[in-house]
Formats: C-alpha cells, sequence, structure tokens
C-alpha cells in the first residue's frame, strides 16, 4: 500500500468518511451496462442458484435455480441467462464502424495497413464483487465445451443452443477482465475502492455493503457503524439485514430458509411424479408452483440488495468525470471485443482450457504493458494520484526558476537546454536518470544534469524540440512555468515478438503438433453430474 | 589459493581421507562442464553457480573455446551491464577474438570503454555483426533478432534471473546453449498476477531453467563447488542455509582473508560491529526492537554511521590476491536493502556524512556484483509483517553473498519473533515445485548465525 493510500484510509478512520482516491474516474462506464448479480450453491461449485441480470434498474430479469443439483433445472437456467446476456452483446457486435489495423502481410512479410470493422461500442458487464468475477469465469469454463443437439446428436445431455455461445463469450470477458485497466467485465467493489479509501483493510473492502456504507453512510452515521452493520446486522430471524453481495450466500440463510424450501419443492416434485389421476396433479402441480415460487422469492431477497446497492456505486462513480485516457483504454476493450466476435464468426473453436506456451508469454507480456501503461495514465489523468507518485518519490513537481540554452555535441548540434527546477518534492534521482513530462500529450524527455542546492534541480531537455537548431516554439519550458516531471515512462513500448505456436522451439516443449488440432471436448460426466 | 598452496596440493596425499582441493575440485567440474558443451549429445547444458564460484569466468572461458572450435556463439546475458562485463573479460583474455556487442538504439546504449577496444564491434543491427565469432547482448534486444540460420552455439548467463516468456522469445536463435545461473538468488518476478498458469511446464513467469528442465528433464546438469568470493567465514553458513542439497564450498581457508583497522574502536556499537565482523566475517548491529516505516530513519542513519567508521578506520584488506593489504576504500563497500526507497534514504544519509563513491542498492540490483565488505540493512528490520516478498530466501541470499571479506547486518531486534508470527503462508499450487528452503527457514538458519556476532546498539 502506499504511503498516500495510508494516509487517506487513516484520514476516513478519523472523519468516518471514505476519502476520494482519485479525482476522475478512471474505469469506463458504458450507458447500458449489463449488470449481473449471480448466487452460488453451496458446497456445489458451479452450481448456480440464481441470479439478477438485466440493463434496467427497476426490472431486472430473475432467474432461478429451484433444484440447483438437477441438470436440466440448470440447464434451462443458463438458457434463460443466454436469453438475457447475448441479445445484449450482440447489439454491439453488429454495429461497426471502419478503423485500421497493422499487419503483417503473409507473402511479403510487411506491415501493412488494412481497413477491418471496429465495433463502435462493446457491452460491459458489471457484478458485484472480485468474487463474481471469479464466477462468471467459472460459467464460462462450464459452459464453453458443452455440445447442443445439433453440433452433437449423440450427445446424452445435450446443451440448449446457445448455450456453448454463452459459455465462449463469459470465458472472454473472464479472460479479459485480468487486463489492468480494462473495463469489459467489472467488479463494483474493485471499482469503487479504486476512487475512494475506506478507513478498513482491503479485505473488508470486498464486502460491496460495507463498502458503500464508507462511501455513503446511511443517514449522517458514521462509516465505520454503518460499514458494521453492513456487515453484521442480523434481523430477528438471524438473517443478515444486508446479505453478501455473493456468488456465497450467508450460511444461515442456507440451512433456515433455503434449505426447507428446496426440501419443500424436492417433496411437491416427487409427489407430483407419483400423481395418479389428473385432479391430483393438477394440485400437486400447484403445490410444485407456490414451492417454486417461494425459492423464487427468497433469491430474490438475496440478489435485490446488492442489485440496487451495484446501481447506486455506478450512481456515485458517474459523477465523476471520466479521465482523459479512460477512452483511450476503452478502444483497446473494443478491439478486444471485435477480436472475439470475429473469432467466432470465423467458426473457431472455443478457447482452449490451458493456454499454450506462446499463448501464454503473450497474454503476460500484455498485461504488463498495460498495467504500466495504466500506472502512468492515471497518475497523468489524475493530480491526486500523480500526488502519490511524487510523495513516493516518483515524479515530481515545481516551478522553473531558470533556462539556460546549451547545445549537443557533434556535427549538427542540437539544442540540449538547461532547466532548473525548484520543487518540494524529493524525487529518487540519480545521475543521468531520465524524467518524462507531458507535453501536448505526448512525452517529452529529459535527464537529471544534477542539484544546485536541496530542492533545485537541473534538467537537459533532449527530445520533441523539432529538427532545427533553435527549438520549436512551446517546447521548452520557460521562466516561471509550472511543471511536472515523472520518473516513469508514459508510453510502453511494444514486445518481443514471439514465435508462431507451430514454432515454439524444443526448450518449451516444441511445436504443439497434432494432437492440438482437435478441439477439445467438454469434460466427461460423472455419475455425480446427474441427480 | 596461492601458487604454493596449488603445488603442496598437487601432489600425492597419503592420507586416509583425502584434503578437499578447491582448485582441483573447480578444475574437475569445468572439465566436464566443457566436455558436454562441446562434444556432448544433449541440446543443452545446465550449470548452477553458488555465488562467486568463477560463473563469468566459465563463461568467458566456454565462449572462447567455442569461438575456438570455429562454432559461432551468441552470448544472451541478462543486462546490459552484464554484457558489457563479459565483453571486457573477452577481450582481456584473448584481445584477437573478434567480439560483436549488440545494442539498443537507446542513447549510451554501452559502456564506453567498449569503444577503446580494436577488436570489439558495436552496433545496433544484428546483420552488421554477421560472421563474427562471438555476438553478445542482452535478452530483450536478442527477443528482437531475426535470423534466416540459427547460430550453432549460445551462452544464456544468469538464466535462473532470466523469466521463461525471455527464453521462449529467443531459444529459436540458436540450436544448442549452455545455461548459467545462481538457483539460489532472486527469482525473476512477474508485475501483474500469474497464478492462472502456475503449474504449467511452460509457466511464462518462472525461471527460464525451470521450464527448460521440465521440457528437457534428460539434460546434463553440473554444479560449480567452489566459491571463491565468499570467506571460509562465510560460506558454510550461505552453503547450509541457501544451498542445503547441493553444499559448496569456500576456495580460501581461515586466514587466509584479513580485515584490519589502523584507528582502535572508540567504543560506540558501529565501532564494536566493525571489529566483530572484521574477526569473524559477520557482524550484528542491533537496535531496539521497534516498529517503523519503511525508510526506518534510525537504522538508515545506523547503516551511514557504520559505513563512515569504515572509511575512518583505515580498514585495509589481506587477501590471496596480493600478499600487502590492500586498503579498503568506498569503490570496494556496498550497502544492500530491500527497497529502492530504502537504498534512497541510505544514499541521503550517507551524502549527509559525505560519502558518496559507495555503492547503494537494492538486491535486484546487486546481484552478481562483488564487494570487500558489505552493509545489509535486514529485509525484516521494523516490520509489523512478513510478507512474501520479504521472505524471499533469494534476497536475503544475495545480501548475505556480496562479500569477500565481512558483511555486516543492521536490523531491529524482534525478527525472530516475527518469523514465528507469520509463517509463510503461501498458496500451494498444484504441480508447481515446492522450493526448499523456503524463506522462513533460511531466514532463522541466518539469524541464528547472525546472533554469534551481535552488537547491541541504542543510538
Amino acid at each position: 500500500m502506499s504511503l498516500i493510500t495510508t494516509l487517506a484510509r487513516l484520514e476516513a478512520v478519523r472523519t468516518g468518511r471514505a476519502q476520494s482516491a482519485a479525482t476522475v474516474r478512471h474505469r469506463h462506464l458504458s450507458d447500458r451496462p449489463l449488470v449481473f448479480v449471480p448466487l452460488t450453491t453451496a458446497g456445489e461449485a458451479g452450481a448456480p442458484l440464481g441470479a439478477l441480470a438485466g440493463t434496467d434498474r427497476d426490472a431486472p430479469h430473475l432467474l432461478v435455480v429451484p433444484q440447483p443439483r438437477d441438470r436440466d433445472l440448470r440447464f434451462a437456467f443458463l438458457a434463460e441467462l443466454a436469453d438475457v446476456v447475448l441479445p445484449h452483446i450482440e447489439a454491439y457486435a453488429d454495429a461497426v464502424e471502419a478503423a485500421e489495423r497493422t499487419e503483417t502481410d503473409p507473402e511479403t512479410g510487411k506491415r501493412v495497413k488494412v481497413e477491418v470493422d471496429l465495433c463502435a461500442d462493446a457491452a460491459q458487464l458489471i457484478v458485484p464483487s472480485r468474487a463474481g468475477v471469479d464466477f462468471v469465469r467459472l460459467l464460462g469454463r462450464s459452459m464453453r465445451f458443452r455440445r447442443t443437439a445439433e453440433q452433437d446428436p449423440e450427445a446424452p445431455h445435450p446443451a440448449p443452443p446457445r448455450v456453448p455461445l454463452l459459455g465462449r463469450w463469459l470465458t472472454h470477458y473472464g479472460e479479459r477482465a485480468r487486463v489492468p485497466g480494462s473495463s469489459l467485465l467489472l467488479a463494483m467493489t474493485d471499482l469503487l475502492g479504486r476512487h475512494w479509501a475506506t478507513g478498513q483493510s482491503t479485505l473488508e473492502d470486498q464486502h460491496l455493503g460495507a463498502l458503500l456504507a464508507w462511501i455513503d453512510p446511511p443517514g449522517g452515521a458514521s462509516g465505520a457503524e454503518a460499514a458494521l452493520r453492513a456487515e453484521l446486522a442480523r434481523d430477528a430471524d438471524g438473517q443478515l439485514l444486508c446479505p453478501p453481495a455473493g456468488p456465497a450466500t450467508d450460511p444461515a440463510f442456507d440451512n433456515k430458509l433455503l434449505a426447507p424450501a428446496i426440501e419443500r419443492y424436492d417433496r411437491a416434485r416427487t409427489a407430483l411424479a407419483a400423481a395418479e389421476d389428473g385432479q391430483a396433479a393438477d394440485e400437486r402441480l400447484g403445490a410444485l408452483t407456490a414451492a417454486e415460487r417461494e425459492i423464487r422469492a427468497l433469491v430474490e431477497s438475496r440478489t435485490r440488495p446488492t442489485w440496487d446497492a451495484v446501481w447506486r456505486g455506478l450512481d456515485l462513480l458517474r459523477e465523476l468525470p471520466a479521465g482523459a485516457h479512460v477512452e483511450d483504454r476503452w478502444t483497446r476493450d473494443r478491439w478486444s471485443f471485435t477480436g472475439h466476435r470475429d473469432r467466432i464468426l470465423s467458426g473457431e473453436p472455443p478457447q482452449p482450457r490451458r493456454d499454450d506456451a506462446v499463448t501464454a508469454a503473450n497474454k503476460l507480456a500484455t498485461r504488463e504493458r498495460e498495467q504500466a501503461r495504466l500506472e502512468a495514465q492515471e497518475a497523468l489523468d489524475d493530480p491526486l494520484v500523480m500526488a502519490g507518485r511524487r510523495l513516493a518519490g516518483e515524479a515530481f513537481a515545481g516551478e522553473v526558476t531558470d533556462v539556460v540554452m546549451t547545445y549537443s555535441e557533434g556535427k549538427r548540434p542540437s539544442p540540449r537546454p538547461l532547466v532548473t527546477v525548484r520543487t518540494e518534492d524529493r524525487p529518487h534521482l540519480g545521475d543521468r536518470v531520465k524524467v518524462y513530462r507531458s507535453l501536448g500529450g505526448r512525452p517529452q524527455a529529459a535527464e537529471f544534469a544534477g542539484q544546485e542546492a536541496e530542492g533545485v534541480l537541473v534538467l537537459r531537455i533532449v527530445d520533441k524540440m523539432g529538427r532545427g537548431k533553435e527549438p520549436e516554439a512551446g517546447s521548452v519550458p520557460e521562466k516561471g512555468d509550472l511543471v511536472c516531471f515523472t520518473l516513469f515512462e508514459h508510453e510502453q513500448r511494444g514486445g518481443a515478438r514471439l514465435p508462431d505456436p507451430e514454432q515454439t522451439p524444443w526448450t518449451h516443449g516444441g511445436p504443439p503438433g497434432e494432437a492440438a488440432a482437435v478441439p477439445e471436448a467438454a469434460d466427461a460426466q460423472t455419475e455425480e453430474d446427474i441427480l | 589459493m596461492t601458487a604454493e598452496a596449488v603445488t603442496a596440493l598437487a601432489g600425492p596425499v597419503d592420507r586416509a581421507e583425502p584434503a578437499f582441493d578447491p582448485a582441483a575440485e573447480a578444475a574437475r567440474a569445468t572439465a566436464a562442464i566443457l566436455r558436454d558443451t562441446l562434444d556432448g549429445a544433449e541440446r543443452g547444458v545446465v550449470v548452477d553457480s553458488p555465488p562467486g564460484a568463477g560463473k563469468s569466468t566459465l563463461v568467458v572461458r566456454a565462449a572462447l573455446e567455442l569461438a575456438e572450435a570455429g562454432r559461432p556463439l551468441m552470448v544472451v546475458a541478462q543486462t546490459n551491464a552484464q554484457v558489457d562485463d563479459l565483453v571486457l573479460r573477452l577481450a582481456e583474455k584473448n584481445p584477437e577474438l573478434p567480439v560483436g556487442r549488440l545494442h539498443s538504439s537507446d542513447a549510451d546504449p554501452y559502456d564506453k570503454a567498449l569503444d577503446d577496444l580494436p577488436s570489439v564491434r558495436t552496433s545496433a543491427k544484428a546483420a552488421d555483426l554477421g560472421g563474427l565469432p562471438v555476438v553478445l547482448s542482452t535478452a530483450a534486444k536478442w527477443a528482437h533478432v531475426t535470423v534466416d540460420e540459427p547460430w550453432r552455439h549460445a551462452i544464456v548467463d544468469e538464466a535462473y534471473q532470466m523469466r521463461s516468456d525471455s527464453l521462449l522469445a529467443v531459444a529459436g536463435l540458436f540450436e544448442r546453449a549452455l545455461f548459467v545461473g545462481d538457483p539460489g538468488q532472486l527469482d525473476p518476478f512477474a508485475i501483474v498476477g500469474s497464478e492462472q498458469w502456475a503449474g504449467l511446464s511452460y509457466d511464462p513467469s518462472a525461471s527460464a531453467v525451470t521450464t527448460l528442465l521440465a521440457h528437457n528433464p534428460g539434460l546434463p546438469q553440473h554444479r560449480l563447488p567452489v566459491s571463491w568470493r565468499l570467506p571460509a567465514s562465510a560460506a558454510p553458513l550461505v552453503s547450509d542455509a541457501f544451498y542445503p542439497y547441493t553444499p559448496f564450498r569456500s576456495g580460501t581457508d581461515h586466514g587466509d582473508r584479513r580485515l584490519a583497522f589502523a584507528v582502535p574502536s572508540d567504543g560506540s556499537g558501529p565501532d564494536r560491529v566493525l571489529d566483530e565482523a572484521a574477526a569473524s566475517g559477520w557482524g550484528l548491529l542491533e537496535l531496539p526492537a521497534r516498529h517503523t516505516p519503511r525508510t526506518d530513519p534510525e537504522a538508515v542513519r545506523a547503516v551511514a554511521t557504520v559505513v563512515r567508521r569504515l572509511l575512518d578506520r583505515g580498514g585495509a584488506a589481506a587477501s590471496e590476491r596480493s600478499p600487502d593489504p590492500v586498503p579498503l576504500t568506498a569503490g570496494r563497500i556496498a550497502v544492500g536493502t530491500a527497497h529502492r526507497d530504502q537504498a534512497a534514504a541510505v544514499r541521503a544519509a550517507l551524502a549527509d556524512l559525505g560519502v558518496t563513491e559507495v555503492t547503494v542498492d537494492t538486491a535486484n540490483r546487486l546481484q552478481g556484483r562483488e564487494y570487500d565488505v558489505t552493509v545489509v540493512l535486514h529485509p525484516l528490520s521494523g516490520r509489523p509483517d512478513a510478507t512474501a516478498f520479504h521472505l524471499e530466501t533469494g534476497r536475503l541470499c544475495v545480501l548475505a553473498s556480496r562479500h569477500r571479506h565481512a558483511c555486516i547486518v543492521v536490523c531491529r531486534a524482534g525478527v525472530g519473533d516475527l518469523l514465528d508470527d507469520y509463517p509463510s503462508t503461501e498458496p500451494v499450487q498444484l504441480g508447481t515445485a515446492v522450493k526448499f528452503p523456503d524463506g522462513w527457514e533460511a531466514n532463522h538458519a541466518v539469524l541464528a548465525h547472525l546472533a554469534e556476532h551481535r552488537v547491541t546498539w541504542r543510538p
């Protein structure tokens, strides 16, 4: 935790209110995000219990699995989820604009510009917490290898038609969420935690109710009290007043309310199956419907507060203006969204279970680059973030007190002005350390040339002054200017080109060979899979 | 090892248990490595080298022999400083050998000293260096090179500090390779989470050697058995604490290295710890227990004071390298810390005391360096918790194995209790080899040893 975050948290404890950790919004928020609040069944990994999903805060779709261990009901849930999520995604996939992309020409090997479609916008998915992101990933993993009756008429339990497709999209969203700064799939707790510092630990910040209580305590209570109440307060029946954001449910709810309700449902179903005549069947169907309605009401009662909290969080975040680089990063998300759309359209098989060596290395390189990019862009977009970097000795701001013109040695002397900056910051500068400032959105580099006195730094500007002997107007700071230099680079270089997966070298197991060309099958079914 | 000693030991030894002859052991290991490298059937050879075991000497020797055998060689190191150092050593051993230094297109991409060497050609383009018997560069630069015909041979230096994905980017450039590195130093790291690939044989965040051996378990693995850097006082501790299953010995014996001061002790804590370290090779300056910020001002000042006194007291180091004691100058002293802000704080404190020439850096940047005396700010000093970062075995190993004469650790009391309060709790990942010893155990081993050389001091 950085020093400035520690200070902000201490201040939050003292004032009883969360403190701003950002002055602008650092993540893209769609005008029409799809909010997804899933619940899972305790003790059954990957068995959804229900969910609220939708884009209308007043009218979420309630999806419930009355008996989570029933495979058919689970498929029905997933099919229903596909009917909510896929039309939303496809609406974005269909609206495209023309864009240019650099590709390697397969014949000449040269980099050439090609015109391609880029989705004009991308669908954004918001879940309450980080565990929700993991659950999206798990759902994607459980669905994408399933075979529909159309794909495989022999499959014993064919998946409903659009379920594998939903699995592929959710997998893509789950994977993209691992890229720093991406906004396709966001967890509300992460979003709020990025923009506010509370007086509790980051682990406690994973509780959406408690986090919101610190940021926006109801009725003038202190954040600490409100957060404690959100975490622990129970009603007379022992149920939490603020249900956890899921996907896991509170054990007291599972034991006292959910388990008896599911048992009633099971009994009603058995009774219906055993009905001997039409009239008895009608009555028992009525009982079954009532039992199902009861479970639906229970699931809604546990998801609705979280649903409302997510939208409340969105309201709070929308009050912040978007950071300058947010749009730029969202464009990358749009490229990612378009890329996945194209892979599906071209009939590629689902994402493999495990990345091959080259894909894994490429992903890691991308994420490291995006992490560095994100850290730099957040600091450039937001003086409060920059203040944290200045406090950490990674940047400094100050006033230019002197500019002396010097020139580089060599045949064509170039301008190398010496700029003296007076600062109260204490950057970790060593001899000839490179520093950067933003000049019209482009980084200009300088090197540290020495310290005249405590807090008086001399920098030698080395680029972005044009080609002439005299620097271009405005490219060199003037006396009296306020400047901010960073020790970190503003832009990231592209990484090394890795070999194609077919060219994997001997050190990494060699080429994947024939086996990798066969699409992966779904997991074999076990007895536990079938109730 | 003096010349006389070598001659004496080279003679017939009649005792039942022959004495350990470091020079002969090291020569035997080197000969086996070169045999496998030049004539072996396998595509790769892995050499584990403990601190100061002559890794660079081995790399230079292997490079010269490969060049002599007429096999085009590329050398991959991890940093520009390492590459430049190897180029200088190659030129020193064989000034006639044409050597290529491939460098980046940044400003000041390589050591200017290379320009004075007539046989060294430098370029930012691999094509300009084609046909030279040896071309050296960093892994990052090699990753941008494409070739039609791969190099016959490569040497990968500091292979344990190279990440698997970095090897993936360059492995297509060579047919066979010698991988040399120190398994006890800091593992490579990624700045984003990589749990997703944990347990995969080609986990891109793992070390290059881990991936290489996972896919090629039959490769010959060698070990350099003698540390020429570490004194006899340090080798057993470093070997036991950090290399428990692959022990090594020091090349020199007790008494071969001596550290003495012209100015007697003034009785202060720093002076007493200097005397202790001069006599025994280790010193622990223990400050009162306290939870502090990372840049603990008292501890930082204590480190700076120790360095100042080290210089003021006119230290002289006698070793097997020269018969006469050599003055202990600022260039032969280093300060090691865990974090960069701590290094910056120590630099500032030293500047206040008028000391500017002493190297102050983090463990990551001190890797592969060698000094006469090191002063270390213990990574766990003053901390309320022990995170995986601070417990990392390699960090402590680097800090405790840079010295030829003595190592002085500055630390707040209570680290032992801290270790017991925070046993390591890293999740176990399926398919990942558990690294031994873990940081907890290694830290305890080092602390137990340091406790015998403790000087308590209240600044």
